[in-house]
């Protein structure tokens, strides 16, 4: 080790300048190795982080999904269900229509609600109001309408597809 | 402005206020002996590091890691379900083992430089201290996959305190949360591991570099039998920092290579009515004072023996805690040399001991 000390405490000695160039060399290929270091720890640490995002985007490539004894809904009433990762519902009109759409305000992102009594979608945040029937926003601040699903029922459910 | 001066001026704000320059100052004088035995004072870094490491990896298990009943079950999906989680845990059992190891090549290293000798008295004991600690770091820790192993390690680690007379049961029920070893454990285990020690342990490490800041490093006796002007060192600022970083980053090739190769197993999930896997055994670090209990039992049978056992156990760590106390002169006498012995019989005890326990596993 004590001979190492003496070859540290180098002197600036007048250089040569082919010596220049080695040294500037040798000093961005031990940046491009750190670089390549730092990234083979933070690539593993950057997937962890982001499995259940990736799991989400898996769930969100779902184009259709079946709801057992979704037929049986009573009219007048809402099913809340997941379409993917994201909420959606399914409404059972009083005049026996059946419609399908996403329950994630354009607005916000908050999840909405069906309400009978006044035959509107509402969301409780900022107080955007949707059509029941075509999820085109009414009045408050959505921007855009709610996504419709394509909803078919049949003997033991209902399915839910994207429309 | 140029941006040089706009530096300058954001450099001169800052050190008004927090005495920069007075720092710089200090680690430019700041100097570390250079003899024989140098390569012995990297240890302590390494431990640190590690220790970061722990802290690193411990953040990130605690992402997905859920106590209490879902324990395996969150374990399992860190392991099998979610991208690169196996190497993570990986890291921090294998950075966890690593670093207990570190931290007992630094004490024996301090102990052999007879570095624990008047103004350093407090360095060694806190030291000890941190040592204690990250026992008990690495006995929670070992509880919260509630695995097999974890589960029946802890159940035989716990009957330790609980053969103690009178208060035993008591304490081990406290400890466990119950009378058995069950999901309050697990929780309880938790709070300690990641918040109670934690606690402990960090302004204690505080301490402890700080005393290293004032005291500088220890010299072993041969080298301050040497007159001054014979006595090399070398600047901390770059030279000694420069080599501590290399050290550090090949016990992080060192951990990486560990982790990947031989990642950390996860067994069955803990069953209360199985019965205990074979060849189920104390972490190493663990094995030596468990061997000793063991032998001294063989040879003074029932309650007597373990207690005779613990005796002998505490005893020697407390002779062990108070070495500088004893061994307190610079020059070496017989004290100096007793301690020697001491020391050397120590290693002997452990090395020996673990030895026969693993030979023993059956």
């Amino acid at each position: 080790m004590t001979e190492q000390i003496n070859l540290e405490n180098i002197v600036p000695e007048p250089q040569e300048p082919g010596e220049k160039t080695t040294r500037r060399f040798f000093l961005a290929a031990a940046g491009a190795a750190g670089v390549c270091y730092a990234a083979a720890l933070a690539y593993p640490i950057y997937r962890y982080l982001a499995s259940p995002e990736e799991m989400a985007m898996n769930a969100t490539a779902v184009t259709e999904v079946t709801l057992k004894d979704a037929n049986k809904l009573p009219l007048g009433s809402v099913l809340m269900f997941k379409f993917g990762s994201a909420p959606a519902m399914l409404i059972h009109h009083q005049d026996g229509r059946w419609i399908s759409m996403t329950a994630v305000c354009t607005h916000l992102g908050c999840t909405v609600q069906y309400e009978p009594q006044a035959d509107r979608i509402h969301c409780a945040c900022h107080g955007g109001v949707y059509d029941p029937y075509t999820g085109a926003n009414v009045s408050g601040p959505p921007p855009k309408p709610l996504k419709l699903f394509k909803a078919v029922v049949n003997d033991t459910g209902v399915e839910v597809s994207r429309a | 402005m140029t941006s040089k001066t706009i530096a300058t001026s954001v450099y001169d704000w800052v050190d008004e206020r927090l005495g920069l320059t007075e720092l710089a100052a200090f680690a430019r004088h700041k100097t570390v002996p250079v003899h024989s035995q140098s390569f012995w004072y990297y240890w302590g870094g390494i431990s640190l590091f590690l220790f970061l490491v722990q802290c690193f990896t411990g953040v990130l298990l605690l992402v997905y890691y859920r106590p209490g009943a879902e324990a395996f079950e969150s374990v399992r999906q860190i392991t099998f379900v979610m991208h690169f989680g196996w190497l993570i845990r990986s890291a921090h059992a294998w950075s966890a083992n690593l670093m207990i190891f570190s931290i007992v090549v630094h004490m024996f290293s301090v102990f052999f430089m007879k570095a624990y000798r008047k103004p350093r008295e407090l360095g060694w004991l806190s030291g000890m201290a941190l040592l204690g600690i990250a026992t008990v770091f690495g006995f929670s820790g070992y509880l919260l996959p509630m695995d097999e192993l974890s589960y029946f390690a802890t159940k035989v680690g716990l009957e330790i305190p609980a053969s103690i007379p009178w208060i035993g049961t008591a304490i081990a029920n406290m400890l466990r949360g119950g009378p058995e070893v069950s999901e309050f454990t697990v929780q309880r285990f938790f709070a300690l591991h990641v918040v109670v020690l934690p606690a402990l342990f960090l302004p204690l490490l505080g301490f402890h570099l700080w005393l290293v800041q004032k005291h500088g490093n220890a010299v072993p006796p041969s080298e301050e039998a040497k007159p001054a002007s014979e006595r090399k060192s070398m600047p901390f600022m770059p030279n000694f920092l420069r080599k501590d970083l290399a050290m550090w980053l090949i016990s992080l090739n060192i951990l990486a290579l560990l982790a990947s190769v031989f990642p950390w197993s996860l067994g069955k999930q803990y069953d209360a009515l199985a019965p205990a896997p074979l060849g189920i055994h104390p972490e190493w670090y663990f094995m030596s004072p468990f061997e000793m209990l063991k032998l001294l039992g063989n040879i003074l049978p029932g309650a007597i023996g373990e207690i005779a056992g613990m005796l002998l156990v505490g005893v020697a760590l407390v002779l062990w805690l108070l070495i500088p106390f004893y061994d307190s002169t610079s020059a070496s006498g017989r004290r100096g040399r007793n301690a020697h012995y001491f020391g050397l019989l120590a290693v002997f005890a452990l090395l020996t001991t673990t030895l026969i326990g693993y030979w023993t596993i059956r």
